[in-house]
């Protein structure tokens, strides 16, 4: 009954889907609007439709309703009711269908709100957002059905999965379920779908209203920027806590001492966040001076296209093997669909391209136009070379027929001087003026964090390793920094000086009175934070591993780390656990005492290491228990792998900063007024002033 | 044979000295853990990927097989074998897929040199539109606007209202 509902409730919201895409494209293309209001208000009930769709799989993962495929595959008695209700997202057939509810919930909230303003591009963001959710409720119906029941046919070996019974089978309901994959039992892969999810499908939204304005012409302007920034806020600061999310589990979980091993999937993630970030800069520039417009488009059609070949990297493991393209439908339809909708856009900006022209000329290749120039082509440039690292291992076994990995080092050395040359640009680019800067003023305004960050590099290559390219790391984070909070200082300053207020109460106005530029500048200061934990993992990173009797003692740099003892026991979900308990000794005086254990999952026959980790804002020592042995019922000794990561807790509170930034930033204030106002220098002004004698 | 005083010193000090490195050398191998140590065999696994499990490096993938794989090294390092010597014998074993960096020669070689043409291309590109933008302001040539007195009091709020945006 509970399956009847959903599948029902999935098939009404296709309908409704196909419908709203060809009736308002229609209604757009004839200038019919009865047309584009009926398919608006189609658009609007395929989201509760789907909702009801969601509700009955989460149901049947909470019932346990082992009949079901998917929840035989994911679920399982010795899961927690609340581990069940997320096991929506923990395979593939559950978190398609997540994804299109997702989607179909950011347009219907785009479709409820006033669009008197965009009148014109309605009808066509209406049928571009719907075509994709059109698609993957597609999806989800014919090819990866969460509905699809277990069959059993008389003299076959394996059950099979259909929605419809098969001929000569009898419906089959397994008493237990394989349950969730024990890597995802983790907060941090609980909320890391749906947070990478709402990035991922939130930029629907600029990409359709991009469409529109191709199609419409009204590309030539920029109320489609307009309308769309804080949508396109939402999706990189959601597609933002999803990578970080996905980081802080790499690093809890897999039990590697890191948090980005460039794995295709991370790298899949990684991409459009790349375009995305340089979309938001990018759109910027067109508002102040007209300029970029071009960019934009092939930076969220980019944007766009590679979210959804993210998923498609992710949801086929295409990447892995080859061969998994064809095992299912779902590889060709994705395929297919990523190229319609990557070649039409193409199309559409070839059709439009004259109209995109720039309104202003540079008046000086040392401003800041130059910069933002510099940075989209440093963002597509990294973006090129993850993409290509991570499609090349398919490319080699397509036309050599050799398996080959492109790991870590490929990426490092490729990617490591671009971003380093973005970050000079993010310390630098804020301090030019548009238009003109005159290089003095410049070197005015820059010398203090330049001087400041050179004592910092120095003072560290002194005190600590000396690794120049750590060196150099920090002075560039130290450059950054320092040119950041020179911003602020400068405002507070001449807030202090002609108000007379106090530097508090001037810092609170300043940020309040231009959220969007200090919002920014706040994120930039998060963004520094993360490059200083990435620079403590990649140059001071110590790790050793080695076996030790209890009461014997492991050393690492300043550490020694002793075995008290070691214990098992039965633990929640269904794991076996063997605990050890370590004290952490800092030059001779304890400091900490750890547990890092390892978790049997019986059903899975999966273990999974559980780290011990002593936190500190300088240093992590992290430590793995990879093996023991025993002698008849005691201990005889065990073997841990430690890691000693400086400064890797910046990335978390690096985090943190980035998404206060972004709440600042989208906040709408007193200035919403103010920033629509668009800075266009080579007007005549308006007010007639006092001609000279 | 007897032995004169000079020479019964050149005996015992001899005697002293072959009896010092002996203990030393025995105390040097008792003091030390023997090679190769867990940290010497993964020095050599982290160079190479697990050639059952998608993308996990040798040294931290806890699987069985990948535990036999260490033991291999482990072994072949104290057979004296050099690193280069274990990562070619893996990569005839294996395959090309064991190796974490691609070579730099062959079909390989392509996934080093694109992102260079790439950048090479996006800076000639950032240099092409550079150049476009400057020659529209070129062929573009406002007219002087008239010359304008501005009150000392307006130029001044405008000075002091910058400075606060700014």
């Amino acid at each position: 009954m509970v399956t009847d509902i959903g599948l029902i409730a999935l098939s009404i919201a296709f309908l409704f889907a196909s419908y709203a895409t060809i009736a308002s494209a229609y209604g757009g293309w004839a200038r019919r609007p009865a047309w584009v209001e009926s398919a608006r208000n189609a658009s609007l009930i395929v989201f509760p439709f789907l909702t009801i769709s969601v509700l009955m799989v989460v149901y049947s993962l909470y019932t346990l309703d082992f009949s079901l495929a998917y929840v035989y595959d994911v679920s399982s008695t010795a899961m927690s009711p609340f581990l069940r209700v997320t096991a929506l997202w923990g395979g593939q057939n559950g978190s398609v269908l997540f994804w299109a509810w997702i989607m179909a919930g950011f347009v219907a909230v785009v479709l409820l709100r006033k669009w008197e303003h965009d009148r014109e591009l309605m009808p066509y963001v209406i049928a571009t957002s719907m075509l994709t959710t059109a698609f993957f409720i597609g999806v989800v119906l014919f090819i990866t059905n969460p509905f699809q029941r277990l069959w059993y046919v008389q003299g076959a070996t394996d059950l099979l999965k259909a929605v419809f019974p098969p001929a000569n089978a009898m419906p089959y309901a397994a008493s237990d379920g394989g349950g969730l994959n024990p890597l995802l039992r983790h907060f941090g892969m609980i909320a890391h779908p749906p947070t990478t999810y709402i990035g991922f499908t939130g930029f629907v939204i600029p990409f359709s209203f991009a469409i529109a304005a191709l199609i419409t012409g009204q590309s030539k302007g920029d109320s489609w920027i307009r309308s769309t920034r804080r949508w396109s806020l939402v999706a990189w600061i959601f597609l933002s806590i999803g990578l970080i999310l996905g980081g802080r589990w790499a690093y809890d979980v897999l039990g590697w001492g890191g948090f980005w091993g460039w794995d295709p999937v991370e790298n899949a993630m990684l991409m459009p966040w790349l375009t995305g970030t340089a979309f938001l800069h990018s759109v910027m520039m067109t508002e102040k001076r007209g300029m970029l417009k071009k960019w934009n488009m092939v930076l969220i059609i980019l944007t766009y296209s590679l979210s959804l070949f993210g998923t498609f990297i992710t949801r086929t493991g295409v990447v892995s093997s080859v061969h998994a393209f064809s095992k299912s439908a779902l590889g060709p339809a994705f395929f297919v669909f990523i190229g319609v909708t990557f070649l039409g856009a193409v199309m559409l900006l070839y059709w439009r391209w004259n109209t995109l022209s720039s309104e202003h000329s540079l008046e000086s290749l040392l401003s800041r136009e130059t910069g933002y120039v510099l940075q989209n082509m440093l963002f597509l440039a990294i973006t090129f070379a993850v993409l290509w690292g991570t499609v090349f291992p398919m490319f080699s076994e397509l036309i050599t027929g050799t398996k080959i990995t492109v790991g870590p080092p490929y990426f490092e050395r490729v990617t490591g001087p671009l971003f380093f040359a973005l970050l000079i640009l993010m310390g630098v680019v804020p301090g030019l003026a548009w238009r003109k800067q005159v290089a003095r003023n410049l070197g005015k305004m820059l010398w203090v964090p330049f001087a400041a960050s050179v004592v910092i590099a120095v003072g560290w290559g002194y005190l600590h390793r000396m690794h120049p390219a750590s060196i150099f790391g920090l002075w560039l984070v130290g450059f950054v920094l320092s040119s950041i909070v020179a911003e602020f200082w400068k405002g507070v300053r001449a807030r202090c000086a002609s108000r007379g207020e106090n530097p508090v109460q001037a810092l609170v106005h300043l940020v309040g009175r231009n959220h969007r530029r200090y919002g920014g500048y706040i994120i930039h200061l998060g963004v520094i934070l993360i490059a200083l934990g990435v620079i403590g993992d990649s140059f001071f990173k110590l790790n050793t591993q080695g076996t030790v009797a209890p009461g014997q003692e492991l050393t690492i740099g300043d550490y020694q780390l002793k075995l008290n003892g070691m214990r098992a026991y039965s633990g929640s979900d269904g794991r076996e656990i063997t605990e050890s308990d370590l004290l952490v000794f800092e030059n001779g005086r304890q400091v900490s005492e750890i547990q890092p254990r390892q978790d049997y999952f019986t059903v899975q026959q999966q273990p999974v290491s559980v780290p011990g980790v002593y936190a500190t804002a300088g240093k992590d020592v992290y430590v793995l228990l990879v093996g023991w042995e025993l002698n008849g019922d005691t201990i005889k000794d065990a073997t841990f792998k430690i890691y000693v990561n400086s400064l890797i807790d910046w990335v978390w509170i690096g985090g943190l900063v980035m998404i206060l930034g972004t709440i600042i930033g989208m906040w709408s204030g007193p200035e919403g007024k103010e920033a629509s106002y668009v800075f266009k220098p080579n007007l005549v002004p308006a007010i007639p002033l006092p001609q000279e004698a | 044979m007897r032995l004169d005083l000079k020479q019964r010193l050149v005996l015992a000090l001899m005697i002293a000295l072959a009896g010092f490195f002996t203990f030393a050398v025995v105390y040097a191998q008792g003091g030390g853990p023997a090679f190769p140590t867990d940290d010497d065999v993964n020095r050599v696994a982290q160079k190479l990927y697990c050639p059952v499990c998608p993308n996990t490096p040798l040294d931290v993938c806890e699987t069985q097989a990948c535990k036999d794989w260490r033991a291999q090294i482990k072994d072949e390092l104290s057979q004296g074998w050099s690193e280069q010597r274990i990562i070619d014998y893996f990569v005839a074993q294996y395959g090309q897929r064991v190796l974490a960096e691609p070579q730099r020669s062959g079909f390989t070689s392509l996934v080093w040199l694109l992102p260079v043409i790439s950048a090479l291309l996006g800076l000639w590109i950032v240099y092409e539109i550079l150049k476009g933008w400057r020659k529209s302001r070129r062929a573009y040539q406002p007219a002087p606007g008239p010359r304008v007195a501005i009150p000392p009091e307006v130029l001044e709020r405008i000075e002091r209202e910058l400075r606060e945006t700014d």
